[in-house]
Parts: structure tokens; C-alpha cells; sequence
């Protein structure tokens, strides 16, 4: 099914055949002799162009769906104002309180555990694990988060990666709750980016530039060199690249299916009934996005941890990473699509805007020799 | 895009199906609305072509470049009309206007070999060379009755596009019935479905 690209340098030949998955039913293989009206009817083609304006499933991954409003009567509508009330005037000042003094009990214990143990790496890397998972803890309580975890634990062994589909960052800091991963992640600005340079490094992630195409490369060893590190902290990777709004599941980026590594897939599914964890980053900043989980009444979600898999003999890596993203959809109750995410900011490539053009040029002329 | 469609009154709504001549129902059009909403991301009243371009779909297109400058600067009203010829209650006129507008990329009412040319070479880019493409349409053109130098109207797309009833009636007499059978599948097909929530 997927033609296979083994060149490694261009972003975009990291996925199957797309042919495949785009409707082209309405495409009927024309036969006969070669006729004017073949060359002028160009309907097939328009009809695409103008199902893709209609409507396109690349636009549909990162739509958020404003939930419908249930405070439309003179009975509800005092309930919802209460509970504004309750939610900004009692639940948000608490949720800082504790957030606060959660991260006053981390910084207090932090640094001197960092510098104070410097010799002492193990006792060090242990004491500093604990600390970070203790820092998330007081997070998901801030927003009242209900986390459901099911399946067993991570576990600390080398030659393993975790891959999980991609909803907001705060995906990081519900599984990060649980075990310490190292991360690899885009560098943000503000003081997103200031916690990322001083706590985040010192777990070991991994940062990324997604505009570099020759990231990749270096990406990739790093990569390589962290997973086969025998006491490095397992190493979490959101394959999709991006954001999707938790209903589908874009292409899953090869370069965490071809370390040699066994690759446990993790699904997350968040339950819309109080709040949307989708983080629309074109839409809102971390930071809005974060008040407003912390003005909701929970953010409630569950976590699948799901069977470790192995690259089958004779599979792809990129074949690999569809069936895990199989996987992972088929238990998050996902639908899949065929995009890249990082359509999200740049055009495709023109490669299958000339596939397209071969395969109608290649009818002309077939049609052409049956005469 | 929960609150675009009470930006749009029900005056609006008709305004809009008059001007497209009733080719698509009400709900149709505000899901067109609430779509040209979320294509205008910067909410100046068109759809730029930086974001037209932004639906991977549209943009692999081979004929997304021609589609775009017909569709640049259209408020929503004539977004819709332009969208009008892809409904299901448009009349087989309609489908081919639109078809013959896209060749017709001068807007003087007739095709010219250059205009024809112009879209093969969207449709098959570097597959086929220049002269192989000249010689094909040449050579098609001659077969329907016309010259290299001629230059085709709407009625001749018209002609071309659709059977007419006495060419049905031409191969009724000649052809065997089961060839008939095939004939059905050749009626211009062109119609998207607009989703309604």
C-alpha cells in the first residue's frame, strides 16, 4: 500500500501513500478513445477543489466545538450565574492558593536537592523525580483535575519509548503526574520557555525547532543517544507535532518508530462535560488557556497505558507508526486523518499536487496509444 | 463558530438564496457562512489566498491556482454564487457556465486553443511535454470538427459536455442496447454536499 521514501532530509516524506486515503470515488477510470470532451471536462477535478472549500478534514482536527448552552431558561440561567460565582470568586482563589504553595514547597526543595546533592547523582535524580511529580500533583489539583489511569505503570527499563496523541500541554503534566518522563518539546517563549531551560532539563528532555528542516537530524540522535542511556527517565514523545482537538488524530511523525526501541503507545481522552482541553493555539495563549481550565468546574480525563509494541519483520517504521496511531485512536475513540500536522504551518508539498498530474497526464496517453 | 449565525438575520439568508437563485436552502447556506467564517480567519469579509491555502486539500489541487483567482475578494454573497454551481439543484447550464468561465480565463466569451492548453498543462504539468500537449488537443479538435485556430462559446461547451437528445437518438439506431447501458454514466457529474449540522 505505501510507497516507500527513504530519503531522510525532507520533512515531508514521512507518510503513506495519501492517494489512499482522499475520496476520489467519483473518479471513474475513463476508457475509450481519446475525445475533446474527455480534455474539457474537467468536473472531476473542480468537484475536489470545491469539496475541499465545502468542507476538509484537515480543518476539522482543529476546530473547537463550543459546547452547546444549557442556561437558556429563567431556572438555569440564576444556577449558571451562581455558579460563575462560585467558580471565580471561591474555587479560583483556592486553586492559586494551592498552586502556590505547591510551588513553594517545590522551589524550597528543589534547589538545595540540585545543588546541595551534586556529587550524590542517583540519590540527586531520584529526589528530583519525586519533586517534579509532585509539582504536577499540585497542578492537576489546581484545575480539579479527575484523572482515570488505566493499565500498568511505566517502568523505568532503557530501550523503550512512550508515544501519545497530542491535546494540549497539559498532556505533559497529567502523565508527568505518574512518572517522570523526559520530554522532547517545541522551546516556548515566556515563562513557559524559563521553566523548560532551569526544571525540564535537568529530567533530560529534549528540545526541538519545528521552522529547522535540519533539526530533524539532530533531533534524531539525540533521540537515539537518550533511549539507550541505561538511567535516563523514559523518554515521553507526541508524535502528531501538534495540537489536535482531541476527536482526531493526525500523522504520526516517524522519528520516534525507527530508534529500535520498543514504543508503548499511551492514549488520552478528555471528557468535554466542564471544560474543552483542547489548547487552539492559534486562538489562546498557554496562559489563557491555563485560567481557564482553573476557572472550570474539573478538567476530566482518562489515560489508557496500552500494550508495548515492536517494529513487526518487514514493517516500515512509518507503517509502525500508523498502527500504533491505530491503536491509539481505536482506544481514545479517535478518528483518524491522513495530514501531516505541521500543515498547520507551512503549504504540502508540491509532490502530490504532481502525483495527481501523472496520473491524468498517463490516462491521456494511454487513451491516446488505444487508437 | 458558535455565534456566527446570529450575525446573520434572516434577511440576510434570503438575500443570499435569491442572489444564487435558490440553489441552496437556507441551512446550506449558513453552514457555508459559518465555513467562510472559519476560512476568514482575520474576519476582513474575504478569504485571502494565504487562506485559501491553508486547507492542504485545496492547495494540492492542480487547478487551485485558476479556482483562486476566481474565488479572491468575493464577499460572502458572491462566494455562494460561486459555490452555486456545485449544488445539487443546479441545471447542467450552470455546471457548464462554470466550466466554461474557468477556461475562459480572459473573459471575452470565447475559448481560444492558448486558453485550452492553459489547463492541460495545470492538469498534467511536467508528464507530458509541451509539443505532445498540442498535438493531443490539435488532433482532438480536429476529430470534433473544429481547427486549431477556432474559437469555441459556451453553446459549443454546452454541445460538447452533454448529449443532446439527437445524438442519444443517432446511437440508439446504431448501437447495440447493452452499449446503451454505458452511455448513462457520461452525464456531467459536479456536485458537493454542503454539511449541515
Amino acid at each position: 500500500m505505501s510507497k516507500l521514501n527513504t530519503s531522510s532530509s525532507e520533512l515531508d516524506l514521512d507518510r503513506p501513500n495519501i492517494e489512499d486515503y482522499l475520496p476520489s470515488g467519483s473518479i471513474q477510470e475513463p476508457h475509450g478513445t481519446l475525445r475533446l470532451r474527455d480534455l474539457l471536462d474537467i468536473s472531476p477535478t473542480l468537484t475536489e477543489a470545491a469539496g475541499a472549500i465545502v468542507d476538509d478534514s484537515f480543518t476539522r482536527c482543529f476546530k473547537s466545538n463550543p459546547p452547546e448552552p444549557w442556561n437558556w431558561n429563567i431556572y438555569l440561567f440564576p444556577l449558571w450565574c451562581l455558579g460563575v460565582v462560585v467558580r471565580y470568586g471561591l474555587l479560583f482563589p483556592l486553586r492559586v492558593l494551592v498552586l502556590t504553595i505547591g510551588w513553594i514547597i517545590f522551589l524550597s526543595c528543589y534547589f538545595p536537592v540540585h545543588f546541595l546533592l551534586k556529587g550524590h547523582d542517583k540519590l540527586r535524580k531520584k529526589l528530583e523525580r519525586g519533586l517534579v511529580e509532585l509539582i504536577c500533583s499540585f497542578f492537576v489539583a489546581s484545575w480539579t483535575g479527575v484523572v482515570k489511569y488505566h493499565g500498568p505503570r511505566p517502568s523505568i527499563r532503557p530501550k523503550q519509548i512512550f508515544v501519545a496523541n497530542h491535546t494540549s500541554m497539559i498532556d505533559f503534566v497529567v502523565l508527568e503526574q505518574m512518572t517522570a518522563f523526559a520530554v522532547i518539546m517545541q522551546k516556548h517563549p515566556g515563562w513557559v520557555g524559563l521553566l523548560q531551560s532551569t526544571i525540564l532539563e535537568s529530567l533530560g528532555c529534549i528540545w526541538f525547532n519545528r521552522s529547522e528542516s535540519k533539526d530533524r537530524e539532530i533531533v534524531a540522535r539525540k533521540l537515539r543517544e537518550h533511549v539507550h542511556g541505561a538511567d535516563n527517565n523514559p523518554l515521553l514523545v507526541f508524535p502528531e507535532g501538534t495540537c489536535v482537538n482531541n476527536h482526531y488524530t493526525v500523522m504520526f511523525k516517524k522519528g520516534a518508530f525507527e530508534l529500535g526501541c520498543t514504543v508503548c503507545p499511551i492514549a488520552i481522552k478528555y471528557n468535554k462535560i466542564f471544560v474543552d482541553a483542547f489548547w487552539n493555539s492559534r486562538k489562546q495563549s498557554f496562559t489563557t488557556h491555563l485560567l481557564q481550565l482553573m476557572t472550570s468546574w474539573a478538567v476530566v480525563c482518562d489515560v489508557w497505558y496500552l500494550e508495548p509494541q515492536n517494529l513487526k519483520p518487514g514493517e516500515t517504521p512509518i507503517e509502525f507508526a500508523e498502527r500504533v496511531r491505530d491503536i491509539i485512536s481505536v482506544r481514545a475513540g479517535l478518528k483518524k486523518v491522513p495530514w501531516d500536522g505541521y500543515l498547520k504551518y507551512s503549504r504540502p508539498s508540491p509532490k502530490h499536487r504532481e502525483r495527481k498530474q501523472q496520473s491524468f497526464a498517463e490516462s491521456v496517453l494511454r487513451r491516446l496509444e488505444e487508437r | 463558530m458558535g455565534n456566527s449565525s446570529s450575525m446573520l438575520t434572516q434577511y440576510d439568508i434570503e438575500e443570499v438564496q435569491e442572489h444564487c437563485s435558490n440553489t441552496f436552502s437556507q441551512q446550506e447556506i449558513v453552514s457555508l457562512y459559518q465555513r467562510f467564517c472559519q476560512l476568514d480567519r482575520n474576519g476582513c469579509g474575504f478569504i485571502s489566498a494565504e487562506e485559501f491555502m491553508t486547507v492542504p486539500e485545496f492547495a494540492v489541487n492542480p487547478l487551485s491556482q485558476r479556482l483562486f483567482r476566481m474565488v479572491d475578494g468575493l464577499n460572502f454573497k458572491e462566494f455562494v454564487l460561486f459555490l452555486s454551481a456545485f449544488s445539487s439543484r443546479a441545471s447542467l447550464q450552470q455546471k457548464v457556465e462554470f466550466i466554461f468561465k474557468v477556461y475562459d480565463s480572459d473573459g471575452n466569451g470565447k475559448v481560444t486553443f492558448n486558453e485550452m492548453l492553459d489547463i492541460l498543462r495545470d492538469l498534467t504539468g511536467q508528464f507530458i511535454s509541451e509539443q505532445q500537449r498540442e498535438k493531443v488537443l490539435t488532433q482532438v479538435l480536429e476529430e470534433a470538427g473544429y481547427t486549431k485556430d477556432s474559437l469555441l462559446v459556451q453553446a459549443d461547451f454546452m454541445k460538447l459536455l452533454s448529449y443532446s437528445s439527437e445524438t442519444i437518438l443517432d446511437v440508439v439506431n446504431t448501437v447495440p442496447v447493452l452499449d446503451i447501458l454505458i452511455l448513462g454514466n457520461s452525464v456531467l457529474k459536479m456536485e458537493v454536499e454542503v454539511p449541515v449540522d
